[in-house]
């Protein structure tokens, strides 16, 4: 696969604050790339370099083969973005949104409102279509924004926290119609904060936190190759919590504590468990789960991915 | 600053992208267009009837009729507002609370497309509202020749030189409210003292030096020329000087407004 994005020593300051510091990753054709981790992380940042909106402080970056400090307008045709606050034009409707961004993008009137009509419907949005922007829900805002990139065809569709603030409805239905939109060969680049979202879409992912990448792989990859495939939680009162810790520590090997409960990472949750219910601990609750992402990232910083 | 080429963030325009922002805002005031024309034909019928025939008929001394003096310069004041307002509230809600930009920063479109289009529009503004003003001196009986249609043309260069001016201030703003200082400490003693409702050799003379410097002056000297075909070499000197001081705050709102945009 021919890399479509490269990055080798990223940076991005903001005077004195590194918000991108140094990073590196490819991104190859048709495949679904996710920038995973918390608020300030530097994902926007990162993506905002991408899409020609904001010069790197240093290091190199080519979108396509190009610079995006070169020559932005020869990316940005072949790029769709969809901002985290939408940003849609609210002194248009619907269909005006998308006619206008065709035509930002170079596309002609009639073209434009051609394909306005077809992402419409693709968008399951043709009975919005004179709506004003005021009207619609937080759901709807965001398919017209995904439907406004994809407008002028993309090859690469740029999504920053595309489902943040939605609700589960909203956010599966876009996850499908992202699924369709990467089965047409559109690489999609997206950031998230939520572990479902980038184990869900992302073929590959970068972990960030703290402007730098902390992992890189397929999500399940790296959660093979960072933790066992079992994590026992167990949530008890700060005394009971320690006793545990300490029988756990003796007998299997130390867990991870946090101010509200412990987890354990395990091939075999079910002996973990059974041992502690034998000690006859008092426990609020308990749970056996598949390993992720967010484990992954605990184990690599130290810290939760959602507070 | 880092070796990395900054080539592309300098704020080059192509006239494509100019057009397309321009388009955006001409949508825009297309949907509203029947209410937002009617006040530009208003405003001057007010003006004319108060000042011209109100007023006028108290002023003695300026030309034949003080209605006929004052039109013309009313009509380079309502082309300077038409420009101004655009370039002003309305660019600063699209860069700080719409942040308009921001998404079409995200198409092919550069910053520099995006402000030279949104000069183009106020030139576009300044240029109804001078035509419309021109529309109802007509109706007043105020237009003998047709020269005075180059009041139209002249008032796309009002239009030029206060957009630029205004969106080099608005590059600069970083407060919706700091626009009542541009609005009563610069436009309102530039209309109240550029020669619109009394020549300025009444005033002292420090004034008059100061006048030729202020822009609104110039525009007045050369709609009043058109207009009753007043000192025709004083309209040339007033026209030289605002292309070169339009030009110099047109390259002066690039450069600002790709420091304000691009972060």
């Amino acid at each position: 696969m021919p890399a479509i994005i490269e990055a080798r020593q990223l940076t991005k300051r903001f005077g004195s604050l590194v918000a991108v510091d140094g990073i590196d990753f490819t991104v190859e054709a048709g495949e679904c790339f996710g920038f995973l981790g918390p608020n300030g992380a530097g994902k926007t940042s990162t993506m905002r370099m991408i899409y020609c909106a904001s010069p790197r402080s240093s290091g190199e970056l080519r979108v396509l083969g190009l610079d995006p400090e070169r020559a932005p307008r020869a990316i940005k045709r072949e790029l769709g973005v969809v901002l985290q606050e939408d940003l849609l034009d609210e002194a248009l409707d619907v269909e005006e949104n998308l006619v206008l961004f065709g035509i930002y993008h170079g596309l002609g009137r009639r073209v434009a409102r051609q394909r306005a009509r077809e992402a419409l419907a693709f968008f399951g949005l043709e009975d919005r279509a004179r709506n004003h922007i005021l009207k619609l829900s937080g759901g709807m805002r965001r398919r017209v924004a995904v439907a406004r990139a994809m407008l002028a065809e993309p090859k690469i569709l740029v999504l920053d926290e595309p489902t943040t603030g939605l609700d589960p409805q909203f956010r599966h239905d876009l996850w499908q119609r992202l699924l369709e939109l990467r089965e047409r060969g559109i690489t999609l680049l997206l950031t998230t904060h939520y572990m479902e979202e980038a184990e869900r879409l992302c073929d590959r992912l970068v972990i960030m936190d703290r402007g730098r990448i902390v992992a890189t792989g397929a999500p399940e990859a790296l959660v093979a190759e960072t933790v066992p495939p079992a994590a026992v939680e167990v949530r008890a009162g700060a005394e009971e919590r320690a006793r545990i810790a300490a029988e756990l520590a003796t007998r299997f090997g130390p867990p991870e504590e946090y101010s509200d409960r412990l987890v354990y990472y395990t091939k075999d949750g079910d002996r973990i468990l059974a041992a502690l219910i034998e000690g006859g601990y008092t426990i609020r609750s308990e749970l056996v789960r598949r390993t992720n992402l967010e484990d992954v990232f605990l184990r690599k910083t130290g810290r939760q991915l959602t507070p | 600053m880092s070796k990395t080429s900054r080539i592309a963030f300098n704020p080059d325009f192509t006239l494509s992208g100019v057009w397309r922002v321009w388009f955006r805002n001409a949508t825009v005031y297309r949907r509203t267009f029947k209410v937002n024309i009617l006040p530009n034909f208003f405003e001057p019928v007010f003006y004319l009837l108060s000042m011209g025939v109100g007023l006028g008929a108290y002023v003695s001394g300026v030309a034949d009729s003080y209605l006929a003096w004052m039109a013309p310069g009313l009509l380079a004041a309502s082309a300077m507002n038409g420009a101004t307002f655009e370039v002003t509230y309305n660019v600063f809600v699209k860069t700080v609370f719409a942040r308009t930009y921001d998404a079409m920063l995200c198409t092919p479109l550069g910053v520099g497309d995006i402000a030279v289009g949104e000069i183009a529009w106020a030139v576009t503004r300044a240029g109804i509202y001078g035509a419309a003003f021109l529309a109802v001196m007509a109706i007043f009986g105020l237009v003998h020749s047709p020269i005075a249609l180059a009041a139209i043309p002249v008032s796309l260069l009002i239009g030029f030189l206060f957009a630029g001016i205004g969106l080099t201030f608005t590059a600069l703003n970083r407060k919706i409210d700091l626009y009542s200082y541009y609005f009563t400490l610069f436009l309102t003693p530039l209309f109240l003292f550029s020669e619109i409702f009394f020549p300025l050799d009444r005033l002292p003379h420090a004034l008059q030096v100061l006048a030729f410097f202020t822009p609104l002056y110039h525009a007045v000297r050369l709609c009043r020329f058109l207009l009753l075909g007043e000192d025709g070499a004083a309209a040339l000197v007033s026209l030289g000087w605002m292309f070169v001081v339009s030009l110099g705050f047109f390259i002066s709102s690039l450069l600002l407004m790709r420091r304000r945009l691009i972060q």
